[in-house]
Parts: C-alpha cells; sequence; structure tokens
C-alpha cells in the first residue's frame, strides 16, 4: 500500500483504492448481500410484496433439509465435485512433474500448446463433444467392446461416470497449471539429493515434490472443486436424471419454478459450502492466504 | 574391502562435443582426490558419472572393482554434495540428516542418536531442531556434508561445495573439510577451478583442460614439475618466456627469447627448433648481481602490490608485458634506502635458476 502511495502520489492512489471499492461493493458485495436478503423472504406474488406476510424467515433454507430429492442431490453433488477434484489431481499431477522436471525445455512450448488448444474451444462446444464419445453408439463404446472390454455398448452418457469424465476433461487446464508453477519451482538439484541418498521415486514424490507443492495443489484443488460444483453445462448435457447437479436444481428454482427466493436460498447455501471447502483445504495444505495468492 | 575409485578409459560425448575424453585414473580409497580445471572443463560430469546419474559414452567406472554401469544413483556407495547444497528447506536440520537413514529403514531412535553423532561431528550440536533456512551459509555446508555422510558412502563427491561463501568462511571451510575427511578417512572427491584450494587440501590433484585428463600429482609436484604449459599457467602465478630452442643437453634446454636467452629443465626432451615457453614462478626470481649470459631480465619496475608478508613487483620490460617477482615484505621496506631495486622506476635486473625454471612446448599452451 505505501509503495503504491510513493509511487502514485495521494491523487492517484484515492482513485485506484475508490475505483477498487467501488467494483468490490457493486459487483459483488451488493449483489450477494440482495441474495441473502432474498433467500431470507418468503416468494410473495408482487401484489402482496411489502405486506405484512414479507417477514424474514429461514424457510427457505429449510427446505433443502426436508426435501429429500434435494438434500441427496446436493449430497451428491459435493460428493461428485470431491471425486472429480480427486481425479483431475491424479491425472494432472503426472503431466505437471512431467512438463515441469523431465522435459526439455526445447519441448515445453509445444507441449503446453497441445494442452491448451483444446480449451480455445468454447466450453459447451467441448462438452458436446464428449456427449458424441460418450454416445450409446459413440467411439468410446465402440472401442471398448472391440477391444473385448465390454460385451455390448453400456449407457455412458447420462451416469455419473459421464458427468465426471466430462468434469475432469473440462477443468484439466485449472489444475494442471497451478501444479506446473509450484512444481517448476522445485530446484531439480533436490530431487536429485534425494536420489543419491537412496531414495525411491515415491518417497521422493512424497516427501519432496509433493511438500513443494501444496501451494499449488491447493489452488488447484480450490479452483477444480468450485467449478465443478458449480457447474452447469457439464451436467446438464452429459449428465440425466440419475446424475442430477444441485445447479441445476438452483437454476430451476430460478427460472422454471419462478421462486427466486428459494432459490436464493440453495444457491447461498452452495456458496458457502465451497468457501468452507476452501477453508478445508487450507487447512489441510497448511497454506495460508499469501501462498494462495500467490 | 577396499574401495578404490576406478575410471577406465571413461568418455562422455554430448553430440558432438567431447565433455570428457578418456580419462584413466585409479583414486584409492580414503585419498583426497581434487579435479581442478577451468569452467566448462567436464569437472561436473565425471562427478554426475561416478555417482551415477549420466553413463558414460564408453568406458566403465568401478567401485571396489564393482562395474557400476547400470546402477542408480541411489544404488550406489556414492554421495554427492551438489554446489548450491541442495539441502531440504522444509525439513528440519536432523530431518535432512537423517533422510538418507529414513530411506533405508532404520528405526527412529537410531536415526536420532546417528544424526546426534554427525551434528558433533560437523560441530554443531544444538541445530538439530532448526529450520535449513535460519542457518548461515557455513552452517549449511556443514549440515550437507554430514547429510552426505549420513549414509556412510564410500564415497563423498563434492561439486565446489564452497564456491558460495565468502572468502574468510572458504578458507575455514578448506581446513574444516580436510579434517572431516581425516577423521572418517571416507574418499573426498572434490571438484574447484580453483587451485589454491585444490593445494592446500588435496592429497593429489587431476588437472584437466577441455575434458581431458592433463597431469595427475600431488601439490608439489604439480606445482613445480608441470607436464604441460597449461598446467604451468592454470596451477599457480607463474611468469612465461616464449621461444625457440637452441640448444638442448643433459635436461636442460636453452631458448632464445626477446628479453634474451634463458634455460630451464627439459623434461620433455624438446629439441633444437622447437617452438617452447619457459615457465618461471615469480617466488623463484631473485636480484641478479653478477653478470652472465643467460636467464638475465632488465627492467623497470612499474608498480607493486602489498600482500602484507609477501609483495608482488611488477615489472614492465615492455609495453604492456609484465613479469611478476614475488619477494618478501622484509627485501622491499623502504628502509632500503634510494638503492631498493624494487622501487616503481627504478631499472632492476634479476635472475633465476635453470633448475627453477621449465621449458614446455607451445603447442600444448591453451591461454
Ligand atoms: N547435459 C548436457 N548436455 C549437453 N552438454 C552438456 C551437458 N552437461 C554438460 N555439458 C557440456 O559439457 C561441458 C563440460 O561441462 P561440465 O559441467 O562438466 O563443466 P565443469 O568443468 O563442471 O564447469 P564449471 O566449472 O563451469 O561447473 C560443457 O561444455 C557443457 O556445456
Ligand atoms: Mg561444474
Amino acid at each position: 500500500m505505501k509503495e503504491v502511495l510513493r509511487r502514485y502520489g495521494p491523487g492517484l492512489t484515492a482513485a485506484i483504492v475508490a475505483l477498487c471499492a467501488f467494483w468490490v461493493v457493486m459487483l459483488i458485495v451488493l449483489p450477494q448481500l440482495l441474495m441473502i436478503d432474498f433467500s431470507l423472504r418468503p416468494s410473495l406474488p408482487p401484489a402482496k410484496l411489502g405486506g405484512p406476510e414479507d417477514v424474514y424467515t429461514a424457510r427457505n433454507y429449510v427446505t433443502l433439509w426436508n426435501n429429500t430429492i434435494h438434500r441427496s442431490i446436493f449430497l451428491q453433488t459435493i460428493w461428485a465435485s470431491a471425486l472429480v477434484t480427486a481425479i483431475t489431481f491424479a491425472v494432472c499431477y503426472p503431466v505437471a512433474y512431467f512438463m515441469a522436471q523431465v522435459a526439455r525445455p526445447k519441448s515445453l512450448p509445444l507441449l503446453i500448446l497441445l494442452l491448451v488448444i483444446p480449451f480455445w474451444i468454447n466450453e459447451l462446444l467441448r462438452t458436446f463433444a464428449w456427449y458424441i464419445i460418450l454416445a450409446f453408439n459413440g467411439p468410446l463404446n465402440l472401442a471398448l467392446v472391440w477391444l473385448g472390454l465390454l460385451d455390448q455398448p453400456v449407457r455412458l452418457l447420462g451416469s455419473p461416470a459421464g458427468v465426471i469424465v466430462g468434469m475432469v476433461y473440462v477443468y484439466i487446464l485449472f489444475m494442471v497449471f497451478p501444479l506446473y508453477n509450484a512444481i517448476e519451482s522445485l530446484d531439480r538439484n533436490q530431487i536429485e539429493a534425494a536420489r543419491d541418498l537412496g531414495s525411491g521415486w515415491l518417497r521422493i514424490h512424497r516427501r519432496i515434490v509433493i511438500p513443494h507443492a501444496k501451494p499449488g495443489i491447493a489452488v488447484g484443488c480450490i479452483m477444480t472443486f468450485m467449478l465443478a460444483a458449480g457447474s452447469y453445462a457439464v451436467p446438464a448435457l452429459l449428465g440425466g436424471p440419475s446424475s442430477r447437479w444441485f445447479t441445476e436444481i438452483i437454476y430451476n428454482w430460478f427460472f422454471e419454478g419462478g421462486n427466486w427466493n428459494q432459490g436464493a436460498a440453495y444457491a447461498f447455501i452452495l456458496l458457502v459450502l465451497c468457501v468452507g471447502f476452501i477453508l478445508l483445504m487450507m487447512r489441510i495444505f497448511k497454506v495460508g492466504l499469501t501462498d494462495v495468492a500467490k | 574391502m577396499s574401495q578404490d575409485i576406478e575410471l577406465d578409459h571413461v568418455t562422455m560425448r554430448f553430440g558432438a562435443l567431447t565433455a570428457v575424453s578418456d580419462v584413466h585414473l585409479t583414486i584409492p580409497a580414503g585419498e583426497f582426490f581434487s579435479f581442478l580445471g577451468p569452467s566448462g572443463c567436464g569437472k561436473t560430469t565425471i562427478l554426475r558419472m561416478i555417482s551415477g546419474f549420466m553413463e558414460p559414452t564408453s568406458g566403465v567406472i568401478r567401485i571396489g572393482g564393482e562395474d557400476m554401469s547400470g546402477i542408480g544413483p541411489n544404488k550406489r556407495p556414492t554421495a554427492l554434495i551438489f554446489q548450491n547444497l541442495a539441502l531440504f528447506p522444509l525439513m528440519t536440520v536432523a530431518e535432512n540428516i537423517g533422510f538418507g537413514l529414513e530411506v533405508r529403514g532404520i528405526a527412529s531412535a537410531d536415526r536420532r542418536r546417528r544424526v546426534k553423532e554427525l551434528l558433533d561431528l560437523v560441530a554443531l550440536p544444538d541445530t538439530a531442531d532448526k529450520k535449513v533456512t535460519e542457518l548461515s551459509g557455513g552452517q549449511r555446508q556443514r549440515i550437507a556434508i554430514a547429510r552426505a555422510l549420513a549414509v556412510e558412502p564410500a564415497v563423498l563427491l563434492l561439486d565446489e561445495p564452497l564456491s558460495a561463501l565468502d572468502l574468510k568462511l572458504r578458507q575455514h571451510m578448506r581446513s574444516e573439510l580436510r579434517d572431516i575427511q581425516k577423521r572418517t578417512g571416507v574418499t573426498f572427491i572434490y571438484i574447484t577451478h580453483d587451485q589454491g584450494e585444490a593445494l592446500t587440501m588435496s592429497d593429489r590433484i587431476g588437472v584437466m583442460s577441455r575434458g581431458v585428463l592433463c597431469q595427475v600429482g600431488d601439490g608439489r609436484s604439480i606445482y613445480d614439475d608441470p607436464a604441460s604449459a597449461f598446467v604451468a599457467s592454470f596451477v599457480g602465478e607463474t611468469n612465461r618466456f616464449t621461444g625457440r630452442v637452441i640448444a638442448a643437453a643433459g635436461g636442460r634446454a636453452a631458448i632464445d627469447t626477446p628479453a634474451g636467452k634463458m634455460v630451464g629443465r627439459n623434461p620433455r626432451d624438446l629439441r633444437e627448433g622447437d617452438e617452447a615457453i619457459l615457465f618461471v614462478r615469480p617466488e623463484r626470481m631473485v636480484p641478479a648481481d653478477g653478470a652472465a649470459d643467460h636467464n638475465i631480465v632488465e627492467s623497470p619496475v612499474s608498480h607493486q602490490e602489498f600482500e602484507g608478508a609477501f609483495v608482488n613487483v611488477f615489472l614492465e620490460p615492455v609495453q604492456g608485458r609484465t613479469i611478476v617477482v614475488q619477494t618478501t615484505n622484509a627485501g622491499t621496506s623502504n628502509s632500503n634506502g634510494a638503492g631498493n631495486p624494487w622501487q616503481p622506476g627504478a631499472t632492476t635486473r634479476i635472475t633465476f635458476r635453470p633448475e627453477d625454471a621449465v621449458v614446455l612446448p607451445q603447442s600444448e599452451d591453451v591461454s
């Protein structure tokens, strides 16, 4: 802050601070407060707004508790998002390690390009691609049958597996790059020193690489989890009745049920859950906010 | 069984570049051996081949008679100390030192005892629970040594471990390292481009140039009897006189230089007509009293460099050429009066004995 003051002088500093404050208040704090306000009021026809029935109540929150279907979808969303996060991590860690420590510097730009190219395409289109791949008569089923791994095609679309696969794919970059950045900053000599002291690869990862990459792992997991839990397109396209996502229910409350108050309550619960997840991850990985911000 | 290290005609190529060229050498167990050479001459490459991070293009490395090819760095009886030490910053000192023991599945009580012994050995008994980042440069150095010694290696490989330290600490650590080596009896293979370091610590030194091991011997023989022009000029200060051999007999050679006739030893049996360089150390040059037809340099003194006990006197016989004479403080003090031959501006005559100079082929001169 002092640095900014010294560099830009009081006038400009005040302007910068004011703009930031405006941004935060108008675009983040106010809408959220409005949502919370919504969520705490009953859904009323316009005529009764401001009337005697328009009082604060926790009823909208209790709905989730009482509605067993919604509750199970909520829990399933959390569980599936955690699973997506875990699988994404398992897929991305070797890739990130390879790029950061093994690949020759010359081939690195190509590798990154190969990773990024699919993401120049819109998320919706990418998901549609999976729709085609996972289809009952699609290439994946065909390949699995041809390889003899399956006797006959299985329904992949509409199953939780389909949604999870699609999500892992969509969010890979949000995991790879934080991991890559973290692992890349590890001095290669440390890996060699551990190896020289007799350590096998498993222990090197467990004791040297992963502890060093912790902030990156935390960031990657937080981003992936939040995006997964808040995802709408992937479950809507690849999911089915057996794999509904909590966001779909929120959507329904807003745009089909027309009950904004109820939707706001559900959305707020999801937000609290995500914040809780962030705090949990930070606790598990013993990283501070500053580490994550890096 | 003695764990001698044998490099059997070891060569390492990177594409067209030969980083290590046909190095053939045996380092007996318990020796403090230094590889000395300028930057890029292949020292690190040799070390990485011995520790197992690289396989030689051709040739065999044996430790204790056992062929090491195909054996990974984690399976070799070597421990490497990296130039930047590579201590594990997220671990405590004790965890760092104990890492190699942990790998070997040694119980934590035994581990703690061993760590304590090693900390005593490197004279840092109370640092076990400190973070590595809380230590000074010299302390980290010692922790790195302790960590490497913990796995009881047959050979400790050190890649310029002192280069990051300041001069005072470096000198202190030299004797410390030497001391630890003597106490543990572990073979040390030490890499440096600092000839002072190599000369003070080593039992033997191998001088390298462009991947070739030029000369192996103890410090004195390398310094006094360099086998090539490269070794003569790389190890220690020296004065050089270039010319053609005009006479060679009885182990001596005389060469004809712009400064006059110079005579020195002729270890390489140069013949009349060969292009040669005569090397003579600054401390072997003395004031000339009598007249002679050879080994006389007459030149104005340009300036002095005061080092305390010693003084380097720079002569400038011709513009742009300097000859260094090292003499003692006592010999140059101003009390000698106006006749002092070392005063800047004075013209002085110096000489050296033929046995203190060496004549070597010019063709091997690298600089
Ligand atoms: N992995 C590698 N691939 C290609 N060339 C290499 C590799 N490692 C080393 N070299 C080359 O081999 C030569 C010797 O390198 P090396 O690191 O052994 O030198 P050094 O004597 O340790 O030098 P310094 O004192 O600067 O550390 C250098 O020219 C270097 O560029
Ligand atoms: Mg080197």
